[in-house]
């Protein structure tokens, strides 16, 4: 039986303005994929529901996960969470979704694309992902590039920022088209603006293309229907063109959602 | 130990249920609880044909509970009687279904589809707005209840319990037309109308502007609109409203409600319903309670 576990915070760091690393020791380590996330609970009575936030990176053999997540803001559930250090305990449940088809990149060039508070999970999947060319196309709003080193040891890594002081000015697409990179699948995460333009891309091109949809949820284990993105065809489940993000996904065949 | 409840000939092993709507159809839930555990399964309304629900967001957190908008998404009776009855069949526990609709027609639709199907109990839910009535919800008149309540009655092989809704002048006005209606129980509460609004954004947090209030926040008007109830009708009384604890369980039990379920806490933790169930037999180990039943609308004056 499944169930919502005190795991234990293992380490903590400030990455950039707003932005937190946390290393956490949970048995969820086990099973984790990258793009799957996990559910975390405040202490706080007042915030009943669960924070979903995407794993950053897995370490199996040290039974930990990563996540990587931005504060949204003060007396938030993610601000207490940026309050916790090493030895803290915390409640979380998963891990939940389905997470990157990875292994559907063999062989293949790839775009692994991540923007915003969408960058992380790219981190795992560029770490597992086994293709002829591995393309990391993160996108960022300024000079504060989390992860970009790791990024740099996973892949061929190519930044845009919205400010233009690092790489490409603009978004992930104008790095795309300024370095004059082409792939044969995309593994996209982000703001829904930025996957629209990826997924207009990729129908444009004929493109395999894998996309990381975000909601607001309540439950997170596809109960509740308060998640549903709509679905190009008639869903199994729903019976309706209705697809929860938190199980079916969150991650979907672009083509398969309209966002 | 007894823990064993009825209502309308039908044995609850405990008074533990779930509110619909926050356990879907108890598959999802399966995994995190033994829904043998529980005394009954509420699903999620369940309509005539498909509904797609409300545009998203759909959920918001607020202080002490949270705010729902789904728009009564389900898939329809057919593939419900195909799909889920049969997996909660496999579970030792009653299966209550939640009966919802825009119309009489859709009810009666739904209760004549679900007559000759192997489950419990049905749960009317008359908080749906009444495209036939104009602005009101069809539980906000009472005549409309017991019109509805009597036209179920008439159709339902089961127990028919109908769930109220709170945002009423005086709910045991409509309890009590639910029950001259042939009612064999009432439940409730249903969520309380709210709206909340994103400052930053300037826009309202969900897409439906309002929702559903639900969680801990609301448990006191719960308890309140059950004990008021519970005086004013003869039938059972099943409580819900902001239940998180066996605690709040046992507060709801005491106020008059026959049997309890356990709604958003479910999202808190989904363990919580199962957790209920063993606090509620704690308590009654606690304090020497032989029989359930001596803790039904026993709270001194």
């Amino acid at each position: 039986m499944k169930k919502k576990e005190r795991a234990a915070v293992i380490s903590q760091e400030s990455l950039a303005a707003g932005i937190f690393s946390m290393w956490i020791r949970t048995d969820a380590a086990a099973e984790a994929r990258p793009g799957q996330f996990i559910s975390m609970y405040t202490e706080d009575g007042t915030k009943l529901l669960p924070r979903p936030i995407s794993i950053c990176e897995i370490d199996r053999e040290g039974q930990a996960l990563r996540v990587v997540y931005r504060v949204t803001g003060p007396d938030t559930g993610t601000e207490q969470f940026s309050r916790l250090g090493a030895g803290d305990g915390i409640w979380l449940v998963g891990p939940l979704g389905n997470g990157f088809p990875v292994e559907k990149a063999e062989e293949k060039r790839a775009f692994l694309m991540g923007g915003g508070i969408g960058v992380p999970p790219i981190l795992e999947l560029a770490k597992q992902m086994k293709c002829e060319k591995k393309q990391i196309v993160v996108g960022y709003r300024d000079e504060q590039t989390f992860l970009r080193d790791e990024f740099s040891r996973n892949g061929e890594l190519y930044i845009s920022t919205e400010d233009g002081s690092v790489g490409t000015k603009g978004n992930v697409m104008d790095a795309v088209r300024e370095n004059h990179l082409d792939a044969d699948i995309i593994y996209a995460c982000g703001p829904t603006p930025m996957l629209r333009a990826i997924k207009d891309y990729a129908a444009g091109h004929g493109i395999e293309c894998y996309i990381s949809l975000e909601e607001r949820m309540a439950c997170g284990i596809g109960a509740c229907l308060g998640c549903v993105c709509k679905s190009k065809e008639k869903d199994a489940h729903s019976n309706v063109h209705n697809k929860r993000v938190c199980k079916d996904g969150p991650v979907f065949l672009a083509s398969e959602v309209e966002i | 130990m007894n823990t064993k409840i009825n209502i309308a000939g039908v044995e609850w092993k405990n008074p533990v249920t779930v509110a619909s709507g926050t356990f879907g159809s108890g598959e999802e839930f399966s995994e995190y609880v033994d829904l043998n555990r529980l005394g009954a399964v509420t699903t999620k309304g369940v309509a005539n044909v498909p509904w797609a629900g409300n545009p998203t967001p759909r959920v918001a957190e607020v202080y002490g509970g949270m705010m729902n908008a789904i728009g009564l998404q389900n898939p329809g009776v057919d593939v419900f009687c195909e799909r889920d009855i049969p997996f909660l069949r496999k579970y030792d526990t009653k299966i209550i279904v939640n009966v919802c609709g825009h119309a009489p027609e859709e009810y009666l639709a739904v209760v004549e589809r679900l007559a000759d199907e192997p489950i419990d109990m049905m749960e009317i839910n008359i908080s749906c707005p009444n495209v036939n009535a104009g602005f009101l919800a069809f539980g906000q008149d009472a005549r409309n209840v017991e019109t509805l309540t009597a036209q179920i009655k008439k159709l339902a092989k089961q127990p028919v319990i109908m769930k109220l809704t709170p945002n009423v002048t005086d709910i045991t006005e409509i309890a009590r037309a639910a029950e001259a209606g042939g009612a064999d129980a009432v439940s409730l509460i249903n969520t309380l109308t709210g709206m909340k609004i994103d400052i930053h954004r300037r826009t309202f947090a969900l897409a439906n502007k309002t929702g559903g209030v639900s969680g801990p926040a609301i448990h006191p008007v719960a308890v309140r609109m059950v004990y008021q109830t519970a005086q004013a009708v003869k039938i059972p009384v099943i409580g819900m409203g902001g239940i998180a604890t066996a605690e709040d369980a046992i507060e709801m039990i005491l106020a008059g409600a026959t049997a309890v379920a356990v709604g958003t806490a479910n999202f808190a933790d989904p363990q919580t319903a199962e957790k209920v169930v063993e606090g509620i037999e704690h308590y009654m180990e606690q304090y020497g309670i032989e029989d359930i039943h001596d803790l039904i609308g026993g709270v001194r004056e």
